[in-house]
Protein backbone atom coordinates (compact mmCIF):
# COMPACT_ATOMS: atom_id res chain seq x y z
CA UNK A 1 0.00 0.00 0.00
CA UNK A 2 1.43 3.33 -0.89
CA UNK A 3 1.23 5.81 1.94
CA UNK A 4 -0.36 9.16 1.37
CA UNK A 5 2.52 11.59 0.77
CA UNK A 6 3.15 13.88 3.71
CA UNK A 7 2.01 17.43 3.17
CA UNK A 8 4.92 19.47 2.00
CA UNK A 9 5.22 23.07 3.20
CA UNK A 10 5.61 24.00 -0.45
CA UNK A 11 2.37 22.35 -1.48
CA UNK A 12 -0.23 24.70 -2.82
CA UNK A 13 2.42 27.16 -3.88
CA UNK A 14 3.32 27.97 -7.46
CA UNK A 15 7.03 27.44 -8.04
CA UNK A 16 9.36 29.47 -10.20
CA UNK A 17 11.38 27.84 -12.95
CA UNK A 18 14.52 27.86 -10.79
CA UNK A 19 12.71 26.08 -7.96
CA UNK A 20 11.34 23.48 -10.35
CA UNK A 21 14.81 22.98 -11.80
CA UNK A 22 16.23 22.41 -8.31
CA UNK A 23 13.68 19.66 -7.68
CA UNK A 24 14.36 18.05 -11.07
CA UNK A 25 18.12 18.24 -10.51
CA UNK A 26 17.82 16.20 -7.32
CA UNK A 27 17.52 13.21 -9.61
CA UNK A 28 18.81 14.44 -12.94
CA UNK A 29 21.66 16.83 -12.32
CA UNK A 30 22.33 17.26 -16.06
CA UNK A 31 18.97 19.03 -16.65
CA UNK A 32 19.45 22.76 -17.09
CA UNK A 33 17.65 25.97 -17.95
CA UNK A 34 18.00 27.35 -21.45
CA UNK A 35 16.45 30.48 -22.88
CA UNK A 36 15.44 32.15 -26.13
CA UNK A 37 16.29 35.80 -26.96
CA UNK A 38 12.69 36.89 -26.28
CA UNK A 39 12.93 35.76 -22.69
CA UNK A 40 11.16 32.40 -23.06
CA UNK A 41 12.84 29.89 -20.76
CA UNK A 42 12.65 26.14 -20.50
CA UNK A 43 14.37 23.11 -19.02
CA UNK A 44 16.44 21.10 -21.46
CA UNK A 45 16.52 17.37 -20.76
CA UNK A 46 18.11 14.38 -22.43
CA UNK A 47 15.80 12.10 -24.35
CA UNK A 48 16.94 9.02 -22.40
CA UNK A 49 15.91 10.69 -19.13
CA UNK A 50 12.51 11.87 -20.39
CA UNK A 51 10.22 8.98 -19.30
CA UNK A 52 11.51 9.10 -15.75
CA UNK A 53 11.33 12.90 -15.56
CA UNK A 54 7.83 12.89 -17.02
CA UNK A 55 6.57 10.44 -14.43
CA UNK A 56 8.25 12.42 -11.70
CA UNK A 57 6.85 15.74 -12.90
CA UNK A 58 3.33 14.38 -12.77
CA UNK A 59 3.58 12.41 -9.52
CA UNK A 60 5.69 14.65 -7.28
CA UNK A 61 3.36 16.56 -4.93
CA UNK A 62 5.57 19.64 -5.20
CA UNK A 63 5.17 19.76 -8.98
CA UNK A 64 1.83 18.08 -9.89
CA UNK A 65 1.94 18.66 -13.65
CA UNK A 66 -1.33 16.92 -14.51
CA UNK A 67 -1.79 18.62 -17.86
CA UNK A 68 0.26 18.23 -21.00
CA UNK A 69 -1.07 21.31 -22.77
CA UNK A 70 0.85 21.10 -25.98
CA UNK A 71 3.47 18.95 -27.62
CA UNK A 72 5.22 20.60 -30.53
CA UNK A 73 7.85 19.26 -32.85
CA UNK A 74 10.33 21.75 -34.29
CA UNK A 75 12.99 21.24 -36.93
CA UNK A 76 16.01 23.22 -35.73
CA UNK A 77 17.92 23.05 -39.01
CA UNK A 78 17.44 26.66 -40.08
CA UNK A 79 16.73 28.25 -36.72
CA UNK A 80 19.29 30.90 -35.80
CA UNK A 81 20.28 30.65 -32.17
CA UNK A 82 19.88 26.89 -32.06
CA UNK A 83 23.49 26.66 -33.23
CA UNK A 84 24.78 24.89 -36.29
CA UNK A 85 22.68 21.81 -35.86
CA UNK A 86 20.23 19.73 -37.78
CA UNK A 87 18.55 18.23 -34.74
CA UNK A 88 14.82 17.87 -34.30
CA UNK A 89 13.28 19.03 -31.08
CA UNK A 90 10.13 18.28 -29.10
CA UNK A 91 8.62 20.92 -26.83
CA UNK A 92 6.40 19.85 -23.93
CA UNK A 93 4.22 22.57 -22.42
CA UNK A 94 3.02 21.47 -19.00
CA UNK A 95 0.64 23.05 -16.54
CA UNK A 96 -0.44 22.25 -13.02
CA UNK A 97 -4.02 23.12 -12.18
CA UNK A 98 -3.65 22.44 -8.45
CA UNK A 99 -0.47 24.48 -8.00
CA UNK A 100 -0.98 26.91 -10.89
CA UNK A 101 2.45 26.86 -12.39
CA UNK A 102 3.66 26.05 -15.88
CA UNK A 103 6.77 24.52 -17.30
CA UNK A 104 8.24 24.00 -20.72
CA UNK A 105 10.68 21.19 -21.30
CA UNK A 106 12.58 20.47 -24.48
CA UNK A 107 14.17 17.34 -25.80
CA UNK A 108 16.52 17.20 -28.77
CA UNK A 109 17.06 14.23 -30.99
CA UNK A 110 19.48 13.74 -33.90
CA UNK A 111 18.04 13.98 -37.40
CA UNK A 112 19.71 10.80 -38.56
CA UNK A 113 17.83 8.62 -36.05
CA UNK A 114 15.14 10.76 -34.43
CA UNK A 115 13.81 8.93 -31.41
CA UNK A 116 12.24 10.17 -28.19
CA UNK A 117 10.63 7.83 -25.64
CA UNK A 118 6.85 8.09 -25.54
CA UNK A 119 5.14 9.77 -22.60
CA UNK A 120 1.79 8.28 -23.52
CA UNK A 121 1.68 6.23 -20.32
CA UNK A 122 2.01 9.41 -18.25
CA UNK A 123 -0.27 11.77 -20.18
CA UNK A 124 -2.80 9.92 -22.35
CA UNK A 125 -3.15 12.95 -24.58
CA UNK A 126 0.35 12.30 -25.96
CA UNK A 127 -1.18 9.55 -28.11
CA UNK A 128 -2.40 11.90 -30.84
CA UNK A 129 0.29 14.54 -30.30
CA UNK A 130 3.06 11.99 -30.85
CA UNK A 131 1.36 10.46 -33.84
CA UNK A 132 1.08 13.91 -35.38
CA UNK A 133 4.78 14.63 -34.86
CA UNK A 134 5.68 11.20 -36.22
CA UNK A 135 3.56 11.99 -39.26
CA UNK A 136 4.76 15.51 -39.99
CA UNK A 137 8.34 15.52 -38.66
CA UNK A 138 9.32 11.87 -38.65
CA UNK A 139 10.27 11.54 -34.99
CA UNK A 140 9.62 8.05 -33.72
CA UNK A 141 8.35 7.44 -30.20
CA UNK A 142 9.29 4.02 -28.82
CA UNK A 143 6.70 2.89 -26.28
CA UNK A 144 3.75 4.34 -28.20
CA UNK A 145 1.08 1.68 -28.66
CA UNK A 146 -0.01 2.56 -32.17
CA UNK A 147 2.43 4.80 -34.00
CA UNK A 148 0.97 5.43 -37.47
CA UNK A 149 0.54 8.42 -39.71
CA UNK A 150 -2.32 10.57 -38.46
CA UNK A 151 -3.12 13.34 -40.93
CA UNK A 152 -1.29 12.40 -44.13
CA UNK A 153 -2.24 9.35 -46.20
CA UNK A 154 -0.55 6.14 -44.98
CA UNK A 155 1.53 5.81 -48.16
CA UNK A 156 2.86 9.37 -48.12
CA UNK A 157 6.63 9.70 -48.40
CA UNK A 158 8.56 12.33 -46.49
CA UNK A 159 7.85 14.55 -43.52
CA UNK A 160 6.20 17.84 -44.59
CA UNK A 161 7.16 20.01 -41.64
CA UNK A 162 10.88 19.35 -41.97
CA UNK A 163 12.70 22.35 -43.36
CA UNK A 164 14.42 20.34 -46.11
CA UNK A 165 11.14 18.80 -47.30
CA UNK A 166 10.76 18.59 -51.05
CA UNK A 167 7.21 18.67 -52.36
CA UNK A 168 6.32 15.66 -54.46
CA UNK A 169 5.49 16.52 -58.08
CA UNK A 170 2.82 13.84 -58.29
CA UNK A 171 0.85 11.72 -55.83
CA UNK A 172 -1.15 8.69 -56.88
CA UNK A 173 -0.82 9.69 -60.55
CA UNK A 174 -2.15 13.20 -59.91
CA UNK A 175 -0.01 16.19 -60.89
CA UNK A 176 0.57 18.33 -57.80
CA UNK A 177 2.60 21.13 -59.35
CA UNK A 178 0.55 24.15 -60.28
CA UNK A 179 1.11 27.03 -62.61
CA UNK A 180 3.02 29.88 -61.03
CA UNK A 181 4.19 27.69 -58.15
CA UNK A 182 7.15 29.16 -56.31
CA UNK A 183 8.49 26.23 -54.34
CA UNK A 184 10.54 23.35 -55.61
CA UNK A 185 9.15 19.93 -56.25
CA UNK A 186 10.95 16.65 -56.53
CA UNK A 187 10.09 13.25 -57.85
CA UNK A 188 7.60 11.27 -55.80
CA UNK A 189 9.35 8.08 -54.89
CA UNK B 1 -22.96 2.12 -18.36
CA UNK B 2 -21.09 -1.14 -18.62
CA UNK B 3 -22.18 -4.13 -20.58
CA UNK B 4 -20.63 -7.54 -20.23
CA UNK B 5 -19.11 -8.60 -23.50
CA UNK B 6 -19.67 -11.99 -25.00
CA UNK B 7 -16.13 -12.86 -25.96
CA UNK B 8 -17.22 -15.83 -28.07
CA UNK B 9 -19.42 -13.70 -30.25
CA UNK B 10 -18.69 -12.63 -33.80
CA UNK B 11 -17.10 -9.27 -34.28
CA UNK B 12 -18.02 -6.93 -37.08
CA UNK B 13 -15.82 -4.07 -38.19
CA UNK B 14 -17.92 -1.08 -39.11
CA UNK B 15 -16.69 2.04 -40.84
CA UNK B 16 -18.60 5.02 -39.49
CA UNK B 17 -17.95 7.91 -41.82
CA UNK B 18 -16.32 9.90 -43.32
CA UNK B 19 -19.78 10.93 -44.47
CA UNK B 20 -21.75 10.05 -41.40
CA UNK B 21 -24.15 12.82 -40.43
CA UNK B 22 -23.48 12.39 -36.73
CA UNK B 23 -19.74 12.91 -36.98
CA UNK B 24 -19.99 16.69 -37.45
CA UNK B 25 -17.83 16.69 -40.55
CA UNK B 26 -15.48 14.28 -42.18
CA UNK B 27 -14.53 11.99 -39.33
CA UNK B 28 -14.16 8.28 -39.93
CA UNK B 29 -14.41 5.86 -37.04
CA UNK B 30 -13.30 2.30 -37.55
CA UNK B 31 -15.52 0.56 -35.03
CA UNK B 32 -15.31 -3.10 -34.05
CA UNK B 33 -18.60 -4.27 -32.66
CA UNK B 34 -19.96 -7.27 -30.86
CA UNK B 35 -23.63 -7.02 -31.67
CA UNK B 36 -24.49 -3.45 -30.78
CA UNK B 37 -21.64 -3.02 -28.34
CA UNK B 38 -18.44 -1.29 -29.40
CA UNK B 39 -15.32 -3.27 -28.53
CA UNK B 40 -12.76 -1.03 -30.21
CA UNK B 41 -12.85 2.32 -31.95
CA UNK B 42 -10.06 3.90 -33.97
CA UNK B 43 -10.63 7.46 -35.16
CA UNK B 44 -9.28 8.06 -38.65
CA UNK B 45 -8.76 11.74 -39.33
CA UNK B 46 -7.04 13.89 -41.93
CA UNK B 47 -9.85 14.21 -44.49
CA UNK B 48 -9.92 17.95 -43.89
CA UNK B 49 -6.19 18.44 -43.48
CA UNK B 50 -5.36 21.73 -45.20
CA UNK B 51 -1.85 21.95 -43.76
CA UNK B 52 -2.58 25.25 -42.05
CA UNK B 53 0.53 24.83 -39.90
CA UNK B 54 2.72 24.59 -43.01
CA UNK B 55 0.92 27.53 -44.62
CA UNK B 56 1.71 29.52 -41.47
CA UNK B 57 5.41 29.09 -42.13
CA UNK B 58 5.06 30.61 -45.58
CA UNK B 59 2.96 33.67 -44.83
CA UNK B 60 3.62 36.86 -42.94
CA UNK B 61 2.16 37.15 -39.46
CA UNK B 62 -0.63 39.49 -40.51
CA UNK B 63 -1.51 37.47 -43.59
CA UNK B 64 -2.18 34.43 -41.44
CA UNK B 65 -5.18 35.95 -39.62
CA UNK B 66 -7.76 34.82 -42.25
CA UNK B 67 -6.41 31.29 -41.98
CA UNK B 68 -7.13 31.24 -38.26
CA UNK B 69 -10.80 31.74 -39.21
CA UNK B 70 -10.65 28.44 -41.02
CA UNK B 71 -9.07 26.59 -38.11
CA UNK B 72 -12.44 26.60 -36.40
CA UNK B 73 -15.16 28.21 -38.44
CA UNK B 74 -17.82 27.83 -35.75
CA UNK B 75 -15.97 30.33 -33.56
CA UNK B 76 -13.73 32.35 -35.87
CA UNK B 77 -13.61 35.34 -33.53
CA UNK B 78 -12.04 33.26 -30.80
CA UNK B 79 -9.50 31.79 -33.22
CA UNK B 80 -8.61 35.29 -34.41
CA UNK B 81 -8.31 36.39 -30.82
CA UNK B 82 -5.91 33.56 -29.98
CA UNK B 83 -3.62 34.37 -32.92
CA UNK B 84 -3.44 38.14 -32.38
CA UNK B 85 -2.81 37.65 -28.67
CA UNK B 86 0.04 35.25 -29.46
CA UNK B 87 1.58 37.73 -31.88
CA UNK B 88 1.18 40.56 -29.40
CA UNK B 89 2.71 38.57 -26.58
CA UNK B 90 5.77 37.89 -28.74
CA UNK B 91 6.03 41.57 -29.65
CA UNK B 92 5.71 42.53 -25.97
CA UNK B 93 9.05 40.89 -25.19
CA UNK B 94 11.06 43.91 -26.37
CA UNK B 95 10.18 47.54 -25.60
CA UNK B 96 10.72 48.67 -29.21
CA UNK B 97 8.12 46.32 -30.61
CA UNK B 98 5.62 46.41 -27.76
CA UNK B 99 2.16 47.55 -28.83
CA UNK B 100 -0.25 49.51 -26.67
CA UNK B 101 -3.64 48.05 -27.49
CA UNK B 102 -6.42 50.67 -27.25
CA UNK B 103 -8.75 49.88 -24.41
CA UNK B 104 -11.88 50.06 -26.52
CA UNK B 105 -10.39 47.47 -28.86
CA UNK B 106 -9.73 45.13 -25.93
CA UNK B 107 -13.35 45.40 -24.86
CA UNK B 108 -14.66 44.87 -28.37
CA UNK B 109 -12.51 41.76 -28.63
CA UNK B 110 -13.88 40.31 -25.41
CA UNK B 111 -17.43 41.26 -26.33
CA UNK B 112 -17.24 39.64 -29.75
CA UNK B 113 -15.37 36.61 -28.46
CA UNK B 114 -18.14 36.03 -25.91
CA UNK B 115 -20.88 36.55 -28.49
CA UNK B 116 -19.15 34.03 -30.70
CA UNK B 117 -18.85 31.67 -27.74
CA UNK B 118 -22.60 31.89 -27.27
CA UNK B 119 -23.29 31.17 -30.93
CA UNK B 120 -20.80 28.30 -30.93
CA UNK B 121 -22.35 26.75 -27.82
CA UNK B 122 -25.78 27.12 -29.38
CA UNK B 123 -24.61 25.03 -32.31
CA UNK B 124 -23.01 22.54 -29.91
CA UNK B 125 -26.06 21.97 -27.72
CA UNK B 126 -28.41 22.01 -30.70
CA UNK B 127 -26.32 19.47 -32.58
CA UNK B 128 -25.86 17.30 -29.50
CA UNK B 129 -29.64 17.04 -29.18
CA UNK B 130 -30.09 16.52 -32.92
CA UNK B 131 -27.59 13.68 -32.95
CA UNK B 132 -29.81 11.61 -30.72
CA UNK B 133 -32.98 12.47 -32.54
CA UNK B 134 -34.33 15.73 -31.13
CA UNK B 135 -34.49 17.98 -34.15
CA UNK B 136 -36.56 20.93 -32.92
CA UNK B 137 -34.07 22.31 -30.34
CA UNK B 138 -31.48 22.61 -33.09
CA UNK B 139 -33.72 24.96 -35.06
CA UNK B 140 -34.40 27.03 -31.95
CA UNK B 141 -30.65 27.32 -31.33
CA UNK B 142 -29.86 28.21 -34.93
CA UNK B 143 -32.54 30.92 -34.91
CA UNK B 144 -30.75 32.63 -32.01
CA UNK B 145 -27.38 32.21 -33.68
CA UNK B 146 -28.69 34.07 -36.73
CA UNK B 147 -29.21 37.21 -34.65
CA UNK B 148 -25.60 37.13 -33.48
CA UNK B 149 -24.42 36.49 -37.05
CA UNK B 150 -26.39 39.55 -38.18
CA UNK B 151 -24.57 41.73 -35.66
CA UNK B 152 -21.21 40.38 -36.81
CA UNK B 153 -22.16 40.89 -40.43
CA UNK B 154 -23.03 44.54 -39.86
CA UNK B 155 -19.70 45.18 -38.16
CA UNK B 156 -17.25 43.17 -40.21
CA UNK B 157 -19.08 42.11 -43.32
CA UNK B 158 -18.92 38.35 -42.88
CA UNK B 159 -21.19 35.84 -41.25
CA UNK B 160 -18.81 32.95 -40.68
CA UNK B 161 -15.16 33.79 -41.28
CA UNK B 162 -14.77 37.23 -39.82
CA UNK B 163 -11.09 38.20 -40.10
CA UNK B 164 -12.02 40.98 -37.70
CA UNK B 165 -9.30 41.09 -35.08
CA UNK B 166 -5.95 42.47 -36.08
CA UNK B 167 -2.58 42.57 -34.39
CA UNK B 168 -2.76 45.88 -32.52
CA UNK B 169 -6.53 46.13 -32.18
CA UNK B 170 -9.54 45.34 -34.28
CA UNK B 171 -10.00 46.15 -37.95
CA UNK B 172 -12.72 48.76 -37.42
CA UNK B 173 -15.02 50.04 -34.74
CA UNK B 174 -18.42 48.46 -34.15
CA UNK B 175 -21.16 49.71 -36.45
CA UNK B 176 -23.30 52.59 -35.14
CA UNK B 177 -26.05 51.31 -32.89
CA UNK B 178 -24.32 48.03 -32.23
CA UNK B 179 -24.45 48.40 -28.46
CA UNK B 180 -28.23 48.65 -28.40
CA UNK B 181 -28.57 45.78 -30.82
CA UNK B 182 -26.35 43.57 -28.69
CA UNK B 183 -28.24 44.48 -25.53
CA UNK B 184 -31.58 43.60 -27.05
CA UNK B 185 -30.10 40.44 -28.57
CA UNK B 186 -28.91 39.34 -25.12
CA UNK B 187 -32.33 40.01 -23.67
CA UNK B 188 -34.04 37.89 -26.32
CA UNK B 189 -31.38 35.21 -25.87
CA UNK B 190 -32.02 34.96 -22.14
CA UNK B 191 -35.70 34.32 -22.79
CA UNK B 192 -34.88 31.87 -25.55
CA UNK B 193 -32.65 29.88 -23.20
CA UNK B 194 -35.58 29.43 -20.82
CA UNK B 195 -37.64 28.08 -23.71
CA UNK B 196 -34.76 25.88 -24.81
CA UNK B 197 -34.43 24.39 -21.34
CA UNK B 198 -38.15 23.70 -21.13
CA UNK B 199 -38.01 22.09 -24.54
CA UNK B 200 -35.06 19.77 -24.10
CA UNK B 201 -32.80 20.23 -21.08
CA UNK B 202 -35.38 19.45 -18.43
CA UNK B 203 -37.07 16.82 -20.59
CA UNK B 204 -36.99 13.57 -18.62
CA UNK B 205 -36.58 11.43 -21.77
CA UNK B 206 -33.54 13.45 -22.75
CA UNK B 207 -32.11 13.26 -19.24
CA UNK B 208 -32.62 9.53 -19.21
CA UNK B 209 -30.97 9.22 -22.62
CA UNK B 210 -27.80 11.13 -21.77
CA UNK B 211 -27.58 10.71 -17.98
CA UNK B 212 -24.91 8.22 -16.95
CA UNK B 213 -23.64 7.71 -20.51
CA UNK B 214 -19.85 7.65 -20.92
CA UNK B 215 -18.76 9.36 -17.71
CA UNK B 216 -15.19 10.70 -17.63
CA UNK B 217 -13.65 11.25 -14.22
CA UNK B 218 -11.52 14.30 -13.52
CA UNK B 219 -8.14 12.53 -13.49
CA UNK B 220 -8.80 10.84 -16.84
CA UNK B 221 -10.04 14.09 -18.30
CA UNK B 222 -6.83 15.84 -17.26
CA UNK B 223 -4.56 13.07 -18.45
CA UNK B 224 -6.27 12.81 -21.82
CA UNK B 225 -6.15 16.54 -22.35
CA UNK B 226 -9.84 17.35 -22.25
CA UNK B 227 -10.16 21.10 -22.05
CA UNK B 228 -12.82 23.75 -21.74
CA UNK B 229 -16.44 22.68 -21.19
CA UNK B 230 -15.53 18.98 -21.51
CA UNK B 231 -13.03 19.26 -18.66
CA UNK B 232 -15.42 21.29 -16.53
CA UNK B 233 -18.14 18.76 -17.25
CA UNK B 234 -15.93 16.24 -15.45
CA UNK B 235 -15.96 18.44 -12.38
CA UNK B 236 -12.55 20.11 -12.77
CA UNK B 237 -12.94 23.75 -11.91
CA UNK B 238 -10.56 25.37 -14.38
CA UNK B 239 -11.16 28.18 -16.80
CA UNK B 240 -8.32 30.08 -18.45
CA UNK B 241 -10.40 33.25 -18.54
CA UNK B 242 -10.53 33.24 -14.74
CA UNK B 243 -7.33 31.39 -13.76
CA UNK B 244 -4.86 32.77 -16.30
CA UNK B 245 -6.71 35.85 -17.54
CA UNK B 246 -5.70 37.43 -20.82
CA UNK B 247 -6.94 40.62 -22.46
CA UNK B 248 -9.28 42.38 -20.05
CA UNK B 249 -10.93 39.22 -18.70
CA UNK B 250 -9.70 39.99 -15.19
CA UNK B 251 -12.16 42.90 -15.01
CA UNK B 252 -15.31 40.80 -15.23
CA UNK B 253 -17.28 38.98 -12.61
CA UNK B 254 -18.52 35.58 -13.72
CA UNK B 255 -18.98 32.03 -12.46
CA UNK B 256 -17.32 28.93 -13.86
CA UNK B 257 -20.00 26.22 -14.15
CA UNK B 258 -18.90 22.63 -13.58
CA UNK B 259 -20.55 19.25 -13.91
CA UNK B 260 -22.24 17.78 -10.85
CA UNK B 261 -24.31 14.80 -12.03
CA UNK B 262 -26.97 17.23 -13.22
CA UNK B 263 -29.14 14.43 -14.64
CA UNK B 264 -30.38 13.54 -11.16
CA UNK B 265 -30.66 9.96 -9.91
CA UNK B 266 -29.35 8.46 -13.18
CA UNK B 267 -26.54 10.94 -13.55
CA UNK B 268 -22.85 10.31 -12.93
CA UNK B 269 -20.30 13.10 -12.65
CA UNK B 270 -18.79 13.77 -16.06
CA UNK B 271 -21.44 12.06 -18.19
CA UNK B 272 -22.78 13.34 -21.50
CA UNK B 273 -25.57 15.26 -19.80
CA UNK B 274 -23.08 17.14 -17.59
CA UNK B 275 -21.11 18.28 -20.61
CA UNK B 276 -24.36 19.40 -22.25
CA UNK B 277 -25.50 21.35 -19.20
CA UNK B 278 -22.12 23.02 -18.66
CA UNK B 279 -22.38 24.54 -22.14
CA UNK B 280 -25.87 25.86 -21.44
CA UNK B 281 -24.73 27.40 -18.15
CA UNK B 282 -21.73 28.92 -19.91
CA UNK B 283 -24.03 30.69 -22.34
CA UNK B 284 -25.64 32.44 -19.36
CA UNK B 285 -22.21 33.39 -17.98
CA UNK B 286 -21.18 34.75 -21.38
CA UNK B 287 -24.30 36.90 -21.43
CA UNK B 288 -23.16 38.33 -18.09
CA UNK B 289 -19.68 39.07 -19.43
CA UNK B 290 -21.13 40.73 -22.54
CA UNK B 291 -23.28 43.04 -20.41
CA UNK B 292 -20.34 43.99 -18.21
CA UNK B 293 -18.16 44.61 -21.27
CA UNK B 294 -20.82 46.90 -22.74
CA UNK B 295 -21.08 48.79 -19.42
CA UNK B 296 -17.34 49.24 -18.98
CA UNK B 297 -16.42 49.92 -22.60
CA UNK B 298 -14.94 53.38 -23.21
CA UNK B 299 -17.04 55.33 -25.72
CA UNK B 300 -16.08 55.64 -29.32
CA UNK B 301 -14.35 59.00 -29.74
CA UNK B 302 -15.19 59.37 -33.41
CA UNK B 303 -13.36 58.42 -36.54
CA UNK B 304 -10.45 60.84 -36.22
CA UNK B 305 -9.11 59.34 -33.04
CA UNK B 306 -9.55 55.82 -34.33
CA UNK B 307 -10.17 54.40 -30.87
CA UNK B 308 -9.85 50.74 -31.78
CA UNK B 309 -6.36 50.60 -33.21
CA UNK B 310 -7.41 50.80 -36.81
CA UNK B 311 -4.98 51.58 -39.62
CA UNK B 312 -2.29 53.46 -37.66
CA UNK B 313 -1.96 50.74 -35.07
CA UNK B 314 -1.90 48.06 -37.70
CA UNK B 315 0.74 50.00 -39.58
CA UNK B 316 2.90 49.96 -36.47
CA UNK B 317 2.13 46.27 -35.93
CA UNK B 318 3.04 45.41 -39.50
CA UNK B 319 6.30 47.29 -39.15
CA UNK B 320 7.17 45.43 -35.95
CA UNK B 321 6.15 42.11 -37.43
CA UNK B 322 8.51 42.59 -40.36
CA UNK B 323 11.29 42.19 -37.82
CA UNK B 324 9.81 40.50 -34.75
CA UNK B 325 11.88 39.43 -31.74
CA UNK B 326 13.60 36.07 -32.02
CA UNK B 327 12.16 33.49 -29.69
CA UNK B 328 9.08 31.49 -29.03
CA UNK B 329 5.72 31.89 -27.41
CA UNK B 330 2.89 29.61 -26.39
CA UNK B 331 -0.25 31.54 -25.64
CA UNK B 332 -3.29 29.77 -24.20
CA UNK B 333 -6.80 31.09 -24.68
CA UNK B 334 -10.18 29.72 -23.70
CA UNK B 335 -12.17 28.94 -26.82
CA UNK B 336 -15.67 27.46 -26.87
CA UNK B 337 -14.07 24.09 -27.50
CA UNK B 338 -11.49 24.57 -24.80
CA UNK B 339 -7.91 25.63 -24.74
CA UNK B 340 -6.63 26.91 -28.06
CA UNK B 341 -2.98 27.74 -28.09
CA UNK B 342 -0.60 28.85 -30.78
CA UNK B 343 2.95 27.72 -30.19
CA UNK B 344 4.95 30.02 -32.44
CA UNK B 345 8.68 29.94 -32.98
CA UNK B 346 10.05 33.13 -34.50
CA UNK B 347 13.45 33.37 -36.18
CA UNK B 348 13.33 37.15 -36.51
CA UNK B 349 12.20 37.17 -40.14
CA UNK B 350 8.86 38.37 -41.41
CA UNK B 351 7.44 34.86 -41.44
CA UNK B 352 7.05 32.59 -38.40
CA UNK B 353 9.52 29.71 -38.29
CA UNK B 354 7.03 27.22 -36.89
CA UNK B 355 3.33 27.50 -36.08
CA UNK B 356 1.75 24.80 -33.97
CA UNK B 357 -1.98 25.02 -33.34
CA UNK B 358 -3.24 23.21 -30.30
CA UNK B 359 -7.00 22.81 -30.35
CA UNK B 360 -9.58 21.38 -28.01
CA UNK B 361 -11.28 19.03 -30.45
CA UNK B 362 -8.02 17.34 -31.43
CA UNK B 363 -7.31 16.19 -27.90
CA UNK B 364 -10.97 15.39 -27.18
CA UNK B 365 -10.91 13.00 -30.11
CA UNK B 366 -7.85 11.22 -28.75
CA UNK B 367 -9.91 10.20 -25.73
CA UNK B 368 -12.51 8.45 -27.90
CA UNK B 369 -10.25 5.45 -28.46
CA UNK B 370 -10.08 4.82 -24.70
CA UNK B 371 -13.64 5.78 -23.94
CA UNK B 372 -15.52 3.88 -26.63
CA UNK B 373 -15.08 0.18 -25.68
CA UNK B 374 -18.23 -0.96 -23.87
CA UNK B 375 -20.51 1.72 -25.28
CA UNK B 376 -23.49 1.02 -27.54
CA UNK B 377 -23.15 2.30 -31.10
CA UNK B 378 -26.00 4.74 -30.52
CA UNK B 379 -24.21 6.06 -27.43
CA UNK B 380 -21.03 6.59 -29.44
CA UNK B 381 -22.98 9.11 -31.50
CA UNK B 382 -24.19 10.81 -28.32
CA UNK B 383 -20.61 10.96 -26.99
CA UNK B 384 -19.30 12.63 -30.15
CA UNK B 385 -22.13 15.15 -29.91
CA UNK B 386 -21.46 15.85 -26.25
CA UNK B 387 -17.71 16.33 -26.80
CA UNK B 388 -18.54 18.98 -29.43
CA UNK B 389 -15.94 17.97 -31.96
CA UNK B 390 -15.46 20.27 -34.93
CA UNK B 391 -13.43 18.58 -37.63
CA UNK B 392 -11.57 21.49 -39.24
CA UNK B 393 -10.11 22.11 -35.82
CA UNK B 394 -8.99 18.49 -35.54
CA UNK B 395 -7.30 18.30 -38.94
CA UNK B 396 -6.21 21.93 -39.35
Amino acid sequence: MSPVPARNPNQGKALSLEEILKIVQERHPEADIASAPNGARWIQVKSSALPEIAKFLKADPRLCFEQLCCLTGVDLQRLPGAGPTDDLCCVYDLHSITLRHSLRIKVRTPRSAPEIPSVESVWGVANFFEREIFDLLGVSFPGHHDLRRLLMPPDWVGYPLRKDYVYPATYGGVELKREGQQFETGPYT
Amino acid sequence: MSIELDRDGDYITLSMGPHHPATHGVLRLVVTTDGEVVTACKPDIGYLHRSIEKIGEQLEWVQFVPYTDRVDYVCSMNSNHAWVLSAESLLASTPETRLAIPERAEYIRVLFAELNRISSHLVAVGAAAMDIGAFTPFLHAIAQREVINDIFEKTCGARLTYNYMAVGGVVRDMHPGAEDEIRSCLKVLEKAMVDFNRLITSNSIFKGRLGGVAPVDGATALSFGLVGPNLRGSGVDFDLRRDLPYGVYDRFDFEVPTGAAHAGSKGILGDCYDRFVVRLLEILESIKICRQALDQMPPSAGKEDDPVGGWWMQKAANKSLRKPPVGEVYFRTENPRGETGYHIVSDGTKMPYRVKIRTGSFTALSLLETMAPGLMIADLVAVIGSLDIVLPEVDR
